[in-house]
């Protein structure tokens, strides 16, 4: 129950906090920016409107916004969102969920393709190619996970007998995870400094692109599902930085939430002291965060002999 | 007769006295011409008695011009390796259906019909719309993939398609067409009342109104004989340099905005507008139009606004020097702009690039210096110390100009004891018979509008010339093995005019 409830929290309020990054922008722009609540207009704007189709597409550029949510929905049903436990939970968990995170990359990339477009083209091989290579970093992140703490499950990371977290054991080896993290969570989000998701020049975009042709409520959906990732990868380093207290109950939410806005905050910093990367070098950008995880991976080696 | 003669910016000469050579001596005497460190500042046909002409104004140290008559086709001067006459060969033959044979790339510039009323070149029927016969260069093989960009763009900007050829995310060549913004200016030029036509140029390109309007004043002023109030001159000064300032700055953070990189875009973005308003104060119009008239200006600068002018430099120019500061320190910015779309100085030399893009790569050409109108020649010059050719190179150059410009505002406004007196137009006719070639440094580059006279004194022919007009092809050759995704950004760099391009 308390799972559900944490669940449905979250679906109501994701879209709430990408605003927090256009505040965060705004200021260190000297600007007001827009309002918090956004992200939930433009969705309003967007479900009202009727969808344009064109004739060159078939069900497959259909079927990517709607499989792109509902995977984004799926992850969060494994995810401890404040509460201590989750709605589905089982051992290997894990390696199902980033599946359906790439099930959702591959339909949108199968969508940009169906279109014909060059763009569109462009933007699902270079989606591609960083997101196999953020994959790598996410996989060794787990093995890492499974050395620290003998399990292949959310839940058990964040809710287990042994949760992972900066104050927890072996939390010298947090602060590299978090770091690896967060350079995966930019570049898996398309954000700055791996993309531009403010950007209106087609040919330097990587997400953005491959959904140039989606209107109306297929465009909200794939709004709705970026909101979703990226409060689920919020979400994971706020675990990791302030861990789910038994004693504190629903209590944990005020602490959860307080430190997702954080990295939110974080994310809009980052976009306003940084340029974008020159496209070859996103590669390097991204291993760097593998070459992290694997140099934290060998410490654990070391603990355990 | 000389092979050349020698002309002075502004300075009319009788059309009788443009050495008129066979066409074989004025192959002869241009190719030698560019290939001594000459370039083109004009090239243009024009019809004298139903014959053919082909008039061309060059540059070294010096203004020269010449003339030749030709029939229907010439041997092109591009196939024979003289690629700075490359843009003006095509649209002589598009604006008077005369051929260069042996041209490598002989296609329109604009697609309008020529005025001769003669076959079409390019074998388009203009009675039909676009797409006529619109051939593209083709790069063949398995892995070669083709890109289109525009006409229509995903922002406010001006139509214009770009055509990529590319293996993976590297560009292998790169092709502009332009020409959807073909307004016929030069034509309605010379049929337009005098007094309209400061008005006509100012809507050549819509950021450089004061630099079109200037040249066509000067012009004017040249053929009709009409003398200029000093005062006028220095307000017309002051008008070009706050003209450039606000462009360069809104192209500082453009180029700041492409890279995502936001504080400078906004911080710019707002000190642009601060420029654009002193333009108003000067002229009751952001752009400054309605400002200039044959003769002088329309509205007089007293201490007031001369005033308001200096205490807003003094505010702004700490503001952007912080922000230039902000922007060219930035590693990561600073790892976006170099070894971006390099134009090595050879290829900007057979380009015959102007303006910061030619100075970006090393060539040092700047009118105000070498051909100095209004007062520049009492005015310091700027030089330019980074010379590679690249982004970061065109957008240092941008910020020396700016401090520059910021240097000779403050000099022309001590001399404000010389106030100008408010213009009106009066009648005035022109020379007959006479030709004038006018140069300013607009904020892209060299700007040259050209007029030749009848008998009866009247515009036989106004040929206008936008930097823009050398400078896409040097856009087009800095993205050659780029990456694809640096197109913006070097699009940005350059900032060229599609409306200027196009007439």
């Amino acid at each position: 129950m308390e799972s559900l409830l944490c669940f449905g929290l979250a679906l109501l309020t994701a879209p709430l906090f990408p605003g927090f990054i256009l505040k965060v922008k705004a200021f260190f722009a000297g600007r007001k920016g827009p309002p918090l609540l956004i992200k939930y207009y433009t969705l309003g704007k967007l479900f009202r409107k009727g969808s344009v189709y064109s004739t060159t597409t078939t069900f497959v550029f259909k079927l990517g916004p709607v499989v792109t949510c509902a995977g984004a929905i799926l992850l969060l049903l494994f995810f401890p969102l404040g509460s201590r436990s989750t709605v589905i939970a089982f051992q290997g968990d894990v390696i199902l969920l980033f599946y359906i995170l790439a099930a959702g990359r591959f339909f949108t990339i199968a969508a940009a393709l169906d279109t014909g477009s060059p763009f569109e083209g462009m933007g699902a091989a270079r989606e591609a190619l960083f997101g196999t290579l953020a994959e790598a970093a996410i996989f060794i992140i787990l093995i890492l996970f499974y050395r620290m703490n003998g399990s292949l499950s959310f839940a058990e990371f964040f809710a287990g007998v042994q949760p992972i977290s900066l104050t927890g054991a072996a939390g010298a080896l947090v602060p590299l995870v978090i770091a690896a993290l967060f350079m995966v969570l930019l570049t898996e989000n398309s954000r700055v400094p791996v993309d531009d998701p403010a950007t209106h020049l087609e040919l330097t975009m990587i997400h953005e692109v491959m959904v140039l042709d989606h209107s109306g409520p297929d465009l909200a959906l794939i709004h709705l599902g970026s909101y979703y990732k990226l409060l689920f990868f919020a979400s994971w380093i706020a675990l990791l930085i302030c861990p789910l207290d038994p004693a504190r109950g629903l209590f944990n939410l005020p602490f959860f939430y307080g430190t997702v806005a954080l990295v939110y905050v974080a994310i809009g910093v980052v976009e306003s002291i940084m340029a974008r990367l020159r496209m070859n070098l996103v590669p390097q950008f991204i291993l760097t965060s593998c070459t992290l995880m694997f140099f934290a991976a060998i410490l654990t080696m070391g603990y355990l002999q | 007769m000389d092979r050349l003669l020698c002309i002075g910016n502004g300075q009319v000469v009788k059309r009788s006295q443009i050495p008129c050579h066979p066409f074989a001596d004025f192959a002869a005497i241009v190719t030698d011409y560019l290939a001594d460190n000459g370039f083109v500042v004009q090239c243009f046909g024009y019809l004298d008695h139903g014959e053919n002409h082909l008039l061309a104004v060059l540059r070294n140290k010096d203004l020269h011009v010449l003339c030749t008559t030709v029939g229907e086709s010439y041997p092109s001067f591009t196939g024979a390796g003289q690629s700075k006459l490359h843009m003006f060969e095509r649209e002589i033959a598009e604006q008077y259906g005369i051929s260069p044979r042996n041209h490598p790339w002989l296609k329109m510039v604009r697609y309008h019909p020529n005025c001769r009323q003669v076959a079409d070149l390019f074998g388009n029927d203009y009675s039909r719309e676009i797409p006529g016969n619109y051939p593209y260069f083709q790069v063949e093989g398995e892995a070669v993939h083709e890109v289109a960009v525009g006409p229509v763009h995903a922002g406010i900007i001006e139509p214009g398609h770009f055509r990529f050829q590319c293996v993976g995310e590297e560009v292998l060549s790169l092709e502009i067409q332009l020409g959807y913004q073909h307004r016929g200016v030069e034509k309605l030029l010379t049929e337009a009342a005098l007094a309209r036509l400061p008005l006509i140029t100012e809507g050549i390109a819509g950021d450089t109104s004061i630099g079109h309007a200037l040249c066509c004043c000067q012009a004017l002023e040249a053929l009709g004989g009409i003398d200029v109030n000093p005062g006028a001159q220095i307000v017309r000064c002051i008008a070009l340099e706050l003209e450039r300032l606000a462009n360069h700055i809104g192209d500082l953070g453009a180029l700041s905005g492409d890279v995502a990189f936001t504080l400078p875009a906004a911080f710019f973005g707002r000190i642009r507008g601060e420029f654009l308003n002193l333009l108003l104060v000067l002229s009751g119009n952001r752009f400054g139009k309605s400002l200039l008239l044959p003769g002088g200006i329309s509205q007089i600068m007293t201490t007031e606004q001369s005033t308001i002018i200096e205490n807003k430099l003094r505010e702004l120019e700490p503001e952007i020097r912080n922000v230039c500061d902000l922007l060219f320190t930035a590693h990561t910015v600073q790892a976006r702009f170099e070894h971006t779309g390099t134009v090595t100085r050879a290829m900007a030399e057979d380009l015959g690039l102007v303006g910061y893009c030619g100075r970006a790569s090393g060539l040092d050409y700047d009118v105000r210096g070498s051909f100095p109108g209004e007062v520049y020649a009492t005015l310091p010059s700027n030089r330019n110390s980074m010379v590679n050719g690249d982004v970061l190179s065109r957008a240092t150059v941008r910020r020396e100009e700016i401090s520059h410009s910021i240097l000779l505002i403050r000099n022309l406004l001590n001399r404000s004891a010389e106030l100008s007196a408010k213009t009106t137009m009066t009648e005035f006719s022109l020379a007959p018979d006479c030709f004038v070639a006018i140069l300013n440094e607009g904020w892209r580059g060299e700007l040259s509008h050209c007029l030749l006279t009848d008998d009866q004194g009247r515009i036989a022919r106004y040929k206008v010339k936008d930097p823009s007009f050398h400078n896409w092809t040097g856009l087009a050759m800095a993205l050659r093995n780029q990456e694809i995704s640096d197109f913006p950004l070097c699009n940005k760099s350059f900032n060229l005019s599609y409306c200027g391009f196009d007439l």
